[in-house]
């Protein structure tokens, strides 16, 4: 009885030791094209040029080695993170902590110098009082979409035009049948009234309208618990970031809306035909140096404007 | 316990104690040790006071209109901070999961100290324990998984109750979405149960055997003795139980922020969105800037949170000083 | 007594009829909670069924794949350990002072009642509390530090609570038989009361474990919400915010990451990763409630003469 035990125990071990080598020697991948350099000297940059299969022309990442800290904005947090794990598969020295908080936050840290990259949906100018707001520097590293979607109940609405969002939004339409839609009563779905995106989505499509309160209202606190409800509540409507309706966990359970007839792509923020986007600002306390400025470059060069941000369902920077 | 000072030894060599005996260290280390709780509720009453009276005095607001049910920081006129809407919300949350879990808490109670077995004794009170160390991002999570949808589609459309011959007697339109004052009492008086049960379970303990051998002796059921004995016994235990449970659902923050909609308006049914104090700042807090009067004013809020925590505390000694006076 | 003049009032039959009733209601209540507890184990347990493996114990948090959790579950273990390097210290001698030296004087009433009302501050508030002290004040961002002495503010009373009680309920007459014999009171209570006291210490210590382990409102506003980098165990360097060792750097735990990920969350197996990190904490909750009762019960029967 008692070898029977120790021998199974034993296969266990033995099971439990390849399943954790088999899984960690898949958790970190070495990036293959990159050549050898020297060690670098702690602070000193040095240029490490990648030979992308991709890119034609060869784009060099300059890795400085120390650690910094991206805090801020939620919507800007899945490209910073992308971004920051693609640094630091460049560069084994540098380390960037990437935490989100909220726009305010970010903004309230990176004056007070706590972090070096405060990043917000809105600008400092708006938020913070001049005298603070006029230290920080504005780093823009891509454009941000939002896209107004509703529950896959709202069957029959696939546009709506600023006019009737400002109808729904102020609680004036309160039926998804006078949209053309089915009798169902419509739920409004906010972020919270503090946020970058209901802050930009007021400014840029209702025109500054008063929006609705009461009994057919929710708010929920960010983009992923908005999408959730969204989901799982007849009538909704909302409004939520690209990278969020692009998921391939939602995207099957939303339905997405035209603005305008215009299509919420990439493309169409680019071109400038969809209205509702907004610049994703980076701010730094000063200029930037060291490893905040080496990775903000890196946000702003060929990896991240031409391979992450579109994966990310971003909008890249006009070059 | 009796009140000893320092033991001199008696068989040691001085006759009078040395300096370290005198200063008597392990007294003092351990009297820190204690008094620093007195330092931390000093430090935490002085912090969040400070940051919360700067509304009034930085941000010249005046302390009436707080009061007010308008919450509009972004209105045309100038902004808006009518904290009523979050208080009552938070009353009302509140006072729903007492009602709910009061009497199953308390029947809780009383079956583990008069009724069980100890062989359900064994299973139920552990299970009351990991109760308790359930955290509340789960809770909130299965509310919003589980419950929220479920109250939608249950009770979604309008909530009659009908009887035979007399017809419709109650009518009202049912949860449009599942995020709701009930939502946010049901997730709450869970959270809660085990609270109000244990305190109520040492009360109910606390009380004399002889009372219950005595009723029993007169003839009386188990139950009646419970009624007309036992509770009144334990009453200011189960008063303190409550209070205790109360101060636990107003400080409730991520499960209730999940569930309850957070509609910044006052609470008009159990089937709508409410808003909470704790449920508001958690949904401001990160996207204000510190020293905006916006943020000032969730600073408030929690001033006021922190009020209602202090004055629980001395309900909870004011009732069990009657109790040492009868 | 009006409950005798009460009771003879009712008829025989109608009390035995309520008295069944009621032992109903009140097995149905205790039923209740197992269903329910019962329920929430089994919902877990389901979902996170195929989620849970040593791989994802063990690996980092991936974009595309469903990854792993070890970098937050390595936070919420060193947030713990941190925590309870100072707070088990502190509590024990301030449950040693309550116990053992407290007179029933002005003092001793403070003292409680700032126990009672720091057990009585919503959790949010001690979080904001350590916003406004290590965040905004002293500047040190988002830390495992902040969290870690906003956790220890926090979980202080119930440590006290739970040593006091487990140092009373020393018998006086070991005490007395101590003193007696000449040993000082300080000789007293550290070579006779703590040792008979160690079950119950031990038990208080893994209660308070469990609390701090699951807390999350605390350490939304002092530790940080974000998915950590790849940590190097190499790196001892505590100054350096790359070090998993340092305390200097934001922490996000799995209480945390689940609300993160619920807020934010973003890649196909999202709900898979909250419902597999739930089960986890889950069962580390079990294990410290379940472990606390059996080593409690194991040490009183070996180290007290029984």
């Amino acid at each position: 009885m008692l070898l029977n035990g120790t021998r199974r125990f034993g296969a266990l071990a033995v099971a439990a030791a390849l399943v954790v080598t088999a899984c960690s020697s898949g958790a970190s991948p070495s990036p293959t094209t990159l050549p050898p350099t020297s060690t670098p000297a702690a602070g000193t940059p040095s240029v490490v040029t990648s030979a992308s299969a991709t890119a034609s022309a060869a784009p060099s990442v300059t890795c400085v080695t120390g650690s910094i800290t991206a805090v801020g904005s939620t919507a800007l947090q899945p490209l910073i993170q992308d971004a920051a794990t693609a640094y630091q598969g460049h560069c084994s020295g540098a380390t960037i902590t990437v935490s989100g908080g909220g726009s305010g936050t970010g903004l309230s840290q990176v004056a007070q110098g706590s972090v070096q990259i405060g990043a917000s949906d809105v600008l400092a100018a708006s938020k913070l009082p001049s005298a603070n707001a006029s230290k920080l520097v504005d780093h823009v590293v891509a454009r941000q979409g939002w896209i107004v979607v509703t529950n896959k109940g709202v069957t029959g609405v696939t546009n709506l035009t600023t006019a009737q969002n400002v109808a729904i939004w102020t609680g004036k339409t309160t039926n998804w049948k006078d949209v053309g839609g089915p009798d169902l009563p419509i739920v409004l779905i906010f972020r919270p009234q503090s946020s970058g995106t209901r802050a930009t989505f007021k400014a840029l499509v209702l025109g500054g309208a008063t929006e609705a309160t009461g009994g057919q209202t929710l708010t929920e606190d960010s983009n992923g618990a908005v999408t959730t409800a969204v989901t799982k509540t007849n009538g909704s409507v909302s409004v939520i970031g690209f990278s969020y309706y692009n998921d391939p966990n939602n995207k099957p359970l939303l339905n997405g809306l035209q603005l305008d007839g215009v299509d919420a792509t990439i493309a169409n923020v680019g071109g400038g035909t969809y209205k509702l986007a907004a610049d994703g600002n980076l701010y730094t306390n000063g200029e930037a140096t060291g490893l905040t400025k080496a990775f903000l470059d890196f946000m702003k060069g060929p990896e991240v404007q031409g391979t992450i941000i579109p994966k990310d369902s971003y909008g890249p920077i006009a070059q | 316990m009796a009140q000893l000072t320092s033991a001199q030894r008696i068989t040691g060599l001085r006759a009078t104690p040395s300096l370290l005996e005198r200063i008597d260290l392990p007294r003092r280390v351990v009297f820190v040790a204690a008094a620093s709780m007195v330092a931390i509720v000093a430090l935490l009453l002085a912090f969040i006071a400070w940051q919360g009276i700067q509304l009034f005095v930085k941000d010249g607001v005046s302390v009436g209109t707080i009061f007010s049910a308008t919450w509009n920081p972004l209105a045309d006129g100038g902004p808006q901070f009518g904290i009523l809407p979050f208080i009552a919300g938070t009353i009302a949350v509140t006072a729903g999961a007492l009602v709910i879990s009061t009497p199953l808490s308390v029947g809780l109670a009383l079956f583990l100290s008069e009724v069980a077995p100890s062989w359900a004794k064994a299973i139920v009170q552990p299970a009351l324990e990991i109760f308790v160390g359930i955290p509340s991002v789960v809770w909130g999570w299965l509310g919003i998984t589980v419950l929220v949808p479920f109250l939608a589609d249950t009770f979604g459309g309008s909530i009659v109750i009908s009887l035979p011959i007399v017809g419709r007697v109650f009518s009202m339109p049912g949860f449009l979405t599942g995020f709701s004052w009930l939502a946010g009492s049901l997730v709450l008086s869970i959270m809660v149960l085990p609270t109000i049960t244990s305190v109520s379970y040492d009360a109910f303990r606390a009380v004399p055997q002889e009372l219950r051998t005595g009723s029993l002796a007169l003839g009386t059921t188990r139950w009646q003795t419970i009624r007309h004995i036992l509770i009144p016994a334990a009453l200011t235990g189960v008063l303190t139980a409550v209070v205790l449970g109360m101060t636990r659902a107003a400080g409730e923050a991520l499960a209730v922020q999940m569930v309850i909609g957070n509609s910044p308006t006052l609470p008009a049914s159990i089937t709508q969105p409410v808003t909470t104090l704790t449920s508001q700042i958690t949904l401001d807090m990160g996207n204000t800037v510190f020293g905006e009067p916006w943020q000032d004013a969730l600073w408030t809020m929690s001033l006021v949170l922190l009020l209602i925590s202090v004055t629980s505390v001395v309900l909870v000694r004011m009732i069990n000083k009657r109790r040492m006076g009868s | 007594m009006t409950a005798t003049r009460s009771l003879r009032r009712r008829s025989s039959r109608g009390s035995i009829l309520a008295d069944r009733a009621a032992t109903v209601v009140m097995w149905a209540t205790g039923v209740l909670v197992l269903v329910i507890l019962g329920s929430i184990i089994l919902h877990f347990a389901l979902a996170a069924w195929g989620v849970v493996s040593p791989s994802f114990i063990l690996s980092d948090p991936s974009g595309d794949t469903l990854g792993g959790v070890m970098p937050i579950l390595w936070n919420s273990i060193y947030m713990l350990v941190l925590t309870m390097v100072v707070a088990v210290p502190v509590g024990i001698l301030a449950g040693i002072y309550m116990s053992e030296y407290a007179g029933d004087n002005a003092v001793t009433s403070t003292i409680r009642f700032a126990e009672e009302s720091i057990s009585s501050v919503p959790s949010i508030v001690v979080g904001l509390f350590g916003l406004i002290l290590f965040v905004d004040d002293l500047h040190i961002g988002f830390s495992a530090l902040g969290g870690a002495l906003a956790l220890t503010f926090f979980n202080l009373p119930l440590m006290t609570r739970l040593s006091e009680q487990a140092l009373r309920a020393v018998p006086q007459e070991e005490r007395n038989a101590s003193l007696a014999l000449g040993a000082t009171k300080w000789q007293t209570i550290r070579h006779v009361v703590l040792p008979l006291a160690i079950p119950g210490l031990i038990t208080g210590v893994i209660l308070t474990a469990g609390r701090v382990f699951g807390e999350a409102a605390v350490l939304l506003f002092t530790s940080g919400v974000g998915t950590p980098p790849h940590y190097n165990f190499a790196n001892f360097d505590l100054t350096n915010p790359a070090s998993p060792w340092s305390p200097l750097r934001p922490a996000t735990t799995l209480s945390v990451y689940i609300w993160k990920l619920n807020s934010e969350g973003l890649g196909a197996f999202k709900n898979e990763i909250v419902d597999g990190s739930a089960a986890i904490l889950i069962s580390m909750v079990l294990i410290f409630n379940l472990g606390a009762r059996f080593i409690g019960r194991v040490l009183t029967r070996r180290l007290t003469a029984a």
